[in-house]
């Protein structure tokens, strides 16, 4: 990671305990990446603002949004999948996946992840747009800060600051909507019908997103975010990175027309890709803290090559073994799959596998239960032994159910449910309504057998019309240990 | 990144490759850069600096001042986490009170046997119990010595749905209540009923009734006075009285134990334990859920 550049400086005035701000004026860039970075920017936002509006229909009675948290009815629904709090592993394994792949593309990519579609760099993206539409660009918005108050730097920054803060609201405005029946809670917002919540957190996020876009941006990324410390421990020196080819660029200076290249850089010095740069630093300089991998810098400097007629990639994606064997006067030579990267994969097939089974696999019914843990177990004046259980039944399907709940592999046990029949044939027959969780009280009574004091035995419910069934684990405890 | 470290003019450490003071302390040799800190965190910090002596001035913040006694400063904003409590709980009570009135409209039995309100009830009893009654009879109503079982099928008063609110409601020997279950079994031994030879006997013979090894010549004894004291109340056959809440002594059941030591504990000095009556302290849908919730514990009849 060491670089040849010496960086030196004398430091005779005691340095300042406090640093305010340098204000970052990045200048427009054009090409490849410039161009990625603007589609990424539309399709990200389009699906963030358009996505709560999406119908989606499930049923009578069932939220028809595609995507939506409905906190009050306790349910995640995502297009064709419905997720229960007790099914939250679901979200977890999403969330595993989503961990490994960021890892995936660190190894691969670097920081890719902070340079396209982290939403700090998007948002803070759009912010610049806006900013230049209205202060024009780099020089220009350097003039305009410079100079004293006059109606067109007020206008100019009026609206400007109008628009940050329109889209400020959107923004969080779109966030709420995720949470609740969207329409409904965009009529009600402006009648005043929205629920508190609704308010509070669209204004958390329009100022979160007006302040860190508009007047933080690359301060989040190099004093708030933690990321970036993680995701120097995730890169290393097979990972394609942003990289300043210092091999073939210095050393470095100014050239006139005409004149050789021999016996120096490629790098005429030009600070281009130090003006394009978000984060207002020197991708010179070699690997930095505050880099996130935008690729601007790319594009700046391939711009300038093309016009001095040198071949352009003096700024690139590379390794850093790349450049150090091409720097021995090796070939370079990139490996991709890698042991780190091969691994990163395989888990994620392996959970995203495993989140797939259990979710095309799972019941839209489910029995627990759940014993009694005091008093373990009750002996009767007969002698007979009696344990209590929570039987917990949910149906997640959209219709009622009816169904029987029988005990199997425990011999001449009784079943006995609280406000409800035993059937001859020892059952008990009970109703469920459509999409609810409901709880029984239950009760095993039988005589003792044999001296093993716990003896397990399987709890059935069978739908009576479809004959589908599913079945719980339980205990009998018949003796302390 | 290794940084060669150098003394400048003023004695500080500078790292070489950035340029920059280093804070001057070594762990495992890596020093840390004095980097300044952004000046807005600063700012911040000022913030919190302001915004701690607005809190103080708004909300209850200082205590113990002069004049003020143990109290503290009220706050300008008048926030008392006593009063917030209080109107949780009233708006917990307005969310339940249109399932509590179901529940004092409908008689124990319809609770039980609709799902809906008996789901609701106990989950209603299941918690007023944990709170007003596991104290002594054990959480799930376990029990322990001198304190009933209430899972099992054994009752002293009565197991049915009405029986148990009764006894919730008026308690047991709960003086106040004229309604209260009352019963009271003579002190034999404290109060000279019966000499200490006698009391042995009667041990032998109510260790018999129940199935326990006793001395036969005891037992034979035993069987003249347990009709002449006991059998008014626990019966000729010994297995007790609902009416008076004497108890079988021919089960496996034994409220205060069942060796020979802890019967002549009880002859001697009886026990008529205590339960208080909660009406008037529960309200009474809370009452009626918890009839429910003992009944289904399991021993309800």
């Amino acid at each position: 990671m060491t670089t040849v550049i010496d960086h030196t400086k004398s430091n005779a005035t005691p340095p300042s305990l406090y640093e305010g701000r340098k204000q970052i004026y990045p200048k427009l860039a054009h090409g490849k990446f410039r161009m990625i970075k603007w589609v990424v920017m539309a399709v990200t936002l389009g699906i963030y603002y358009a996505l709560p509006w999406i119908r989606w229909n499930r049923g009578e009675g069932i939220p028809d949004q595609a995507v939506l948290a409905d906190f009050e009815g306790e349910k995640f629904y995502f297009f064709w999948f419905e997720i229960w709090p007790q099914e939250l592993y679901y979200l977890a394994g999403l969330l595993i996946i989503g961990a490994l792949g960021l890892f995936l593309v660190t190894s691969l990519f670097g920081r890719a992840w902070c340079g396209y579609t982290c939403p700090q760099t998007v948002w803070t993206d759009l912010y610049i747009w806006v900013e230049r539409a209205f202060e024009g660009d780099r020089a220009a918005r350097m003039r305009l800060d410079a100079q004293p108050w006059s109606f067109n730097k007020a206008w100019r920054k009026l609206g400007k600051h109008l628009i940050w803060l329109v889209i400020a609201f959107w923004t969080g405005g779109a966030f709420v909507l995720y949470w609740h029946d969207a329409p409904t809670v965009a009529k009600g917002w402006f009648t005043g019908e929205a629920p508190l919540t609704a308010y509070f957190f669209a204004g958390i996020l329009t100022f979160t997103t007006y302040f860190l876009a508009g007047w933080m941006r690359e301060q989040v990324c190099t004093y708030m975010c933690p990321w970036p410390r993680i995701q120097g421990a995730l890169t290393d020196e097979n990972a394609l990175n942003v990289t300043y080819r210092f091999d073939r660029g210095e050393p470095r200076g100014p050239h006139r027309k005409n004149e050789s290249w021999e016996g120096r850089g490629d790098c005429i010095d030009c600070k281009q890709c130090v003006q394009v740069c978000p984060m207002g630093i020197d991708i010179r300089d070699g690997a930095q803290l505050e880099c996130i991998h935008c690729a601007l810098c790319i594009d700046a400097c391939d711009d300038i090559m093309k016009k001095i007629g040198r071949p352009t990639g003096l700024i690139a994606y590379d390794t850093d073994i790349a450049v150090a064997e091409r720097a021995a006067g090796r070939k370079p030579t990139y490996k991709i799959f890698r042991v780190r990267t091969m691994l990163y994969a395989t888990l994620m097939l392996i959970i995203a596998a495993m989140v797939g089974f259990g979710y095309f696999n799972k019941s839209t019914f489910e029995v627990n239960v759940l014993k009694d843990r005091s008093p373990p177990f009750v002996r009767l004046s007969s002698g007979d032994i009696r344990n209590g259980y929570t039987l917990k039944l949910v149906n997640k399907a959209s219709g009622r159910r009816h169904v029987a709940v029988e005990i199997d592999g425990l011999d001449g046990a009784s079943l006995q449910m609280v406000g409800l029949e035993t059937e001859e044939n020892g059952t008990v027959e009970l109703d469920l309504g459509a999409h609810r969780v409901e709880r029984f009280r239950m009760l095993v009574t039988r005589t003792p057998e044999g001296t093993a004091p716990r003896v397990n035995y399987t709890v059935i419910v069978r739908d009576t019309e479809t004959g589908e069934a599913e079945d719980a684990a339980a205990v009998f405890v018949q003796g302390e240990n | 990144m290794k940084g060669n470290l150098e003394m400048s003019e003023t004695d500080k450490e500078v790292d070489a490759l950035s340029g920059v003071e280093t804070t001057g302390h070594s762990w495992d040799g890596i020093k840390e850069l004095n980097n300044p800190l952004p000046r807005w965190w600063l700012y911040i910090w000022y913030g919190t600096i302001f915004w701690a002596i607005l809190y103080m001035i708004a909300m209850p913040a200082l205590p113990s001042l002069p004049g003020m006694g143990s109290r503290n400063t009220p706050g300008v904003l008048g926030m008392s986490d006593r009063d917030a409590v209080a109107e949780s709980v009233a708006s917990l009570h307005a969310e339940r009170s249109a399932a509590s009135a179901q529940l004092l409209d409908a008689s124990l039995q319809d609770i039980q046997n609709n799902l809906d309100l008996q789901q609701f009830a106990m989950a209603m009893g299941e918690s007023a119990f944990g709170d007003n009654c596991a104290t002594c009879h054990g959480s799930g109503g376990r029990g322990a010595k001198g304190y009933p079982m209430l899972a099992d099928d054994v009752w002293l008063w009565d197991g049915t749905l009405d029986g148990i609110e009764q006894t919730i409601r008026h308690g047991i020997r709960h003086e106040e209540d004229p309604d209260t279950r009352f019963s009271a079994m003579p002190a034999f031994g404290r109060d000279g009923l019966l000499t200490s030879a006698q009391i042995d006997d009667l041990v032998q013979y109510v260790l018999s009734v129940s199935g326990h090894e006793a001395n036969a010549a005891a037992v034979a004894r035993g069987d003249e006075l347990f009709l002449t004291n006991c059998a008014s109340c626990h019966g000729m056959d010994a297995e007790g009285s609902r009416d008076v809440g004497a108890p079988n002594l021919t089960d496996a059941d034994w409220l205060y134990g069942s060796n020979p030591e802890d019967i002549r504990a009880t002859i001697t000095n009886a026990r008529n334990s205590h339960m208080p009556a909660w009406q008037g302290r529960l309200d009474d849908a809370t009452i009626k859920a918890l009839a429910v919730y003992v009944h289904s514990l399991g021993g309800g009849e």
